[in-house]
């Protein structure tokens, strides 16, 4: 029943990697929620642990299924999520001042998480057609466009400022990969530039008061140390007071007294970073690069430019919330709200990470394949 | 693309490595100041005895409401909802946190003081809708007898941001009750002890997790006042419902055995935290309760002054004690009469009956002969016209008039027609109750003159050791000791001969020398009495006096304001508190314990 090119391409190194980064982000979920009673619930870690099962199922799926064959699927796949966009603006949850989630009554799903994948595999398929030779000419770049597009607003109306970003991030990182003519990139300029004031315009009018306020408060966080610039100085604070050697576990005073706030979604890493210190921190952005690494040489080992484009794709997706995420708790990147990959608690965020690595894995595993 | 991934993750790394290694410990110092608070214990003031170890000032426990402005999410809630539960007035919650915005916010601010244990429970039951409150049970300051010497023991208060200004007070911390009147005031550094520390560990909604360190406060010292508890109750009945005051004084060492001022305030109101309003009330009440009348009211002497005058003209040898002068009823200076309050006047005086029958045309004559500035001279050196220096605060200073004086202040020259209004020490002469004191002291002890003051002694709470006070001498009228046997055989003869203006004084048990005052509020036309004027504008009525005269062990200032005649109204109360002294021997302090 294993496909043998399964067991040949399995690293077993790679997969270690990510059982360690998900142990510790396990850990650190433990340290700050294990004194919240939840009545009812299960414990947020035990959450957690269900999700990373799910999400080895995912990615195992991920990985069996020949993503040519995802690819062809794709634009169902598309339609289906814009249609769940849809329902959450119409029916969504609301938390945080945000319309993200659907209720499915055991599990709340975030179709933003997902339109990332789903907006790769369409423009993937759609620019891997396209010849490399010369660059994109102009009206090449209008489909890819309209393809992020309409995700773009519909996540924009949420809003989502961090999944608005990488909608913007991916095809910025395959159109490069592909190339641009010249000309091409020179009317382009000109037509963002153009736009700029009302893509500006209809960008700041998404944005709810406390989006604002936090892009207001990345410039200067000393502005107000009690709201705006609160969850960026407190997250300093954290990283910073954790030292060389860290505060040890359930040591970390800001997160356990609950000073940072998140300190289980998006500030993680300051939960880390107070409770492991410099050291914790160097090991696990080595971790962290070892991943990475697999994965560009996935990209460059890949066979046909779809492979590569969905690999770089995946790899640039997984960087961009590093950058953004870490680069946020560290106070050098503005507070949008993203995920740490594999380590914040939430089940879209291990989902989707998973299906990244299990399409990683199977763009590995079919290297070696003849083009059918 | 490996490079890029590459200097990104490197580019977080030396991130890192800036916030953890190179501000590592500025950072650890933050996160320090988030979880770390300090709350201040109050430590009990020290108490207050009187001379025989009676306690007259102690500490119970109080119920006080805190907020604490930073842990308070929504203040108009939490405020409106105090104003629900326990009837607070929410214009004076907004002024109290306003008017410590210059602080800290998570400093504490008192909202209330002395909740009742039905406040307590409401406040506790809506804990959940009250983030941000806090209940501390701390010392409050009790005065066991009320408004008894209310004045000379003052009372505490939080000290006020101008206060915290003033130097001397840079450990005072903001919410530290100190004394804010009488010797809570002055003695406030020996007696507000040392404020103790607990540090906590706070989580990010100000709610305290756990204790870190907890360092005591250090209670005041205690302190033993001069004042006979005995003596100051009968003072203060003796005085009963008039305006005025009466002062005993230890002549040989100037200890204050007595010191009422009516009306009064009661301390325990005082010490709580006043509204607007009723502070108002009493700061604009006529009867100024809050003044001190022995030390910070100044009122004409009136014929007290005679000894004063006495001493000069005998000292400057202008008169002797035999020479006679005629007193037909007034006396014309210059184009004008100055009139005898008797009628008819006295026939001829000498020295002994001027004083005994309060002649005033006799000490019209002497002090005309001895001139203002010579009997300026004597007044200084009594001790009148500047402070005595007794610990409390805000004493004032009465006025000895000279010409320097007056050209100086009036900017005019001295006319001679005042020196005749000074030698019966009515015109510009004024003088506190607490110098007169200090003036019958002086004569009864032939010119030595004790500094008066309140504490006997101060018991350091740490040590246990009793610093005791010793007397301390702050100068001597120079004059011989004939001159001041004279005079207090005149002042012996006020009270015990048949013409003595201070006859009511006199007692079975004991010979009292004493002198009489009938100090003008308003000048009369002749015939006009000022029985007939209403109250306010009635004399001052004046009595001081010694006792055993042949021994003096007591010195006694009364007066009571628009009191008519001092030897009516001020004579009585006088020798019921010599009485009470001199019948009373208990241990004082320093054998008892």
């Amino acid at each position: 029943m294993i496909d043998r090119r399964f067991i040949n391409s399995f690293d077993g190194w790679f997969i270690v990697v990510v059982l360690l980064i998900l142990s510790l982000g396990v850990l650190s979920i433990y340290t700050v929620t294990y004194a919240v009673s939840s009545k009812g619930h299960l414990p947020m870690y035990t959450k957690q642990l269900v999700w990373i099962a799910l999400g080895l199922v995912v990615f195992f799926l991920a990985a069996s299924i020949d993503y040519h064959e995802i690819a062809r699927w794709s634009t169902f796949f598309y339609a289906a999520c814009v249609i769940l966009l849809v329902l959450v603006i119409l029916f969504g949850r609301t938390g945080m001042g945000a319309r993200r989630w659907l209720s499915l009554g055991l599990f709340d799903l975030q179709p933003s998480e997902w339109v990332k994948l789903v907006v790769l595999f369409v423009l993937a398929r759609y620019l891997s057609t396209r010849s490399r030779v010369h660059g994109l000419t102009l009206p090449e770049l209008i489909v890819p466009a309209l393809w992020v597009a309409i995700p773009l607003l519909l996540v924009l109306k949420q809003p989502d400022l961090g999944t608005a970003l990488v909608l913007v991030f991916i095809p910025g990182v395959l159109v490069s990969l592909i190339g641009l003519r010249s000309k091409t990139v020179g009317i382009s300029i000109l037509v963002s530039l153009m736009a700029f004031p009302f893509v500006w315009e209809i960008f700041w009018s998404a944005l709810k008061p406390y989006q604002r306020n936090r892009l207001v408060a990345f410039i200067n966080p000393a502005i107000d140390p009690m709201g705006r610039g609160y969850h960026a100085l407190q997250s300093k604070i954290a990283i910073g007071s954790g030292g060389f050697l860290g505060k040890g576990l359930w040591g970390g005073t800001q997160s356990q007294l609950k000073f940072l706030p998140e300190g289980h979604t998006d500030f993680i890493f300051s939960v880390f970073a107070e409770e492991w210190g410099f050291l914790g921190v160097m090991v696990l952005l080595v971790l962290y690069f070892l991943l990475i690494w697999w994965g560009i040489d996935v990209a460059y080992k890949a066979k046909d430019h779809l492979g590569v484009l969905l690999a770089v794709g995946v790899v640039s997706i997984l960087v961009f919330y590093l950058a953004v995420n870490i680069g946020m708790t560290l106070g050098i990147a503005p507070v949008v709200g993203v995920p740490l990959p594999l380590m914040s608690y939430g089940g879209n965020s291990i989902l989707t990470t998973m299906a990244g690595l299990g399409l990683l894995l199977n763009i590995k595993m079919r290297r070696f394949m003849l083009f059918y | 693309m490996m490079i890029g991934v590459a200097v990104i993750l490197s580019a977080l790394l030396f991130r890192a490595w800036y916030l953890q290694i190179t501000k590592g410990s500025y950072y650890k110092e933050q996160s320090e100041n988030n979880r770390v608070r300090v709350v201040y214990i109050q430590p009990p003031r020290g108490l207050v005895f009187d001379r025989h170890g009676e306690l007259l000032a102690n500490n119970v426990p109080s119920f006080n409401l805190y907020l604490i402005p930073e842990d308070i999410s929504d203040k108009n809630s939490v405020l409106n909802e105090l104003a629900r539960l326990i009837h607070l007035d929410r214009a004076e919650m907004e002024e109290k946190i306003q008017s410590r915005k210059d602080n800290v916010p998570y400093m504490p601010v008192k909202i209330k003081e002395g909740l009742s244990l039905e406040e307590v429970t409401l406040i506790e039951s809506h804990r959940l809708d009250l983030a941000g409150t806090l209940i501390e049970p701390e010392p409050q300051r009790n005065y066991l007898y009320g408004t008894l010497a209310a004045h000379l023991l003052g009372y505490v208060g939080e000290i006020s941001p101008a206060q915290l200004q003033e130097s001397g007070n840079s450990d005072v911390l903001p919410g530290t009750s100190v004394g804010q009147s009488g010797i809570e005031k002055t003695y406030d550094p020996y007696v507000r002890g040392d404020v103790g520390e607990k540090i906590i560990e706070v989580d990010a909604m100000g709610h305290e997790m756990k204790v870190l360190r907890v360092e005591p406060p250090a209670s005041g010292s205690d302190v033993y006042l001069t004042i006979d508890l005995n003596l100051q109750k009968v003072a203060e009945e003796a005085l009963g419902k008039d305006a005025g005051t009466i002062v005993a004084i230890n002549p040989r060492n100037g200890e204050i055995l007595a010191m009422a001022s009516h009306p009064a305030y009661d301390p325990n109101q005082l010490s709580q935290s006043l509204s607007t309003a009723e502070w108002d009330a009493l700061s604009s009440d006529p009867g100024h309760p809050l003044t001190n009348r022995a030390t910070q009211g100044q009122y004409p002497p009136g014929s007290t002054f005679k000894l004063v005058v006495s001493s000069a003209a005998l000292e400057t040898k202008e008169v002797t004690p035999d020479e006679q002068i005629n007193c037909t009823g007034g006396l014309y200076f210059g184009r004008r009469l100055y009139r005898d309050w008797k009628r008819g006047g006295h026939g001829p005086m000498d020295l002994h009956s001027a004083i005994v029958q309060s002649c005033d045309v006799y000490f019209y004559e002497v002090g005309r002969r001895v001139g203002i500035d010579r009997l300026a001279d004597i007044a200084t050196q009594y001790g009148l016209g500047q402070p005595t220096g007794i610990e409390l605060t805000s004493e004032k200073s009465g006025v000895i008039p000279s010409t320097q004086w007056k050209t100086r202040v009036k900017g005019e020259p001295w006319y001679p027609g005042e020196t005749l209004s000074a030698s019966i020490g009515q015109g510009f002469v004024t003088v506190t109750p607490i110098q007169l004191a200090e003036v019958i002291g002086t004569v009864a002890m032939s010119g030595v003159r004790y500094q008066p003051h309140l504490i006997k002694a101060i018991r350091d709470r740490a040590t246990q050791r009793l610093y005791e006070f010793p007397p301390v001498e702050v100068g001597r009228v120079e004059m011989s000791k004939k001159t001041f046997t004279v005079i207090r055989k005149a002042l012996a003869g006020v009270v015990s001969e048949p013409h003595g203006t201070g006859a009511a004084a006199q007692s079975k048990f004991v010979s009292i020398g004493g002198k009489t005052g009938t100090a003008q509020v308003v000048e009369t036309r002749p015939g006009v009495l000022t029985k007939s004027l209403p109250k306010k504008l009635q004399d001052h009525a004046w009595f001081v006096a010694f006792a055993p005269v042949e021994d003096p062990q007591i010195a006694v200032v009364v007066l009571i304001e628009h009191g008519g005649h001092g030897g009516e109204t001020a004579a009585p109360p006088a020798r019921k508190v010599i009485e009470e002294y001199l019948g009373n021997d208990r241990p004082e302090v320093h054998q008892q314990l």
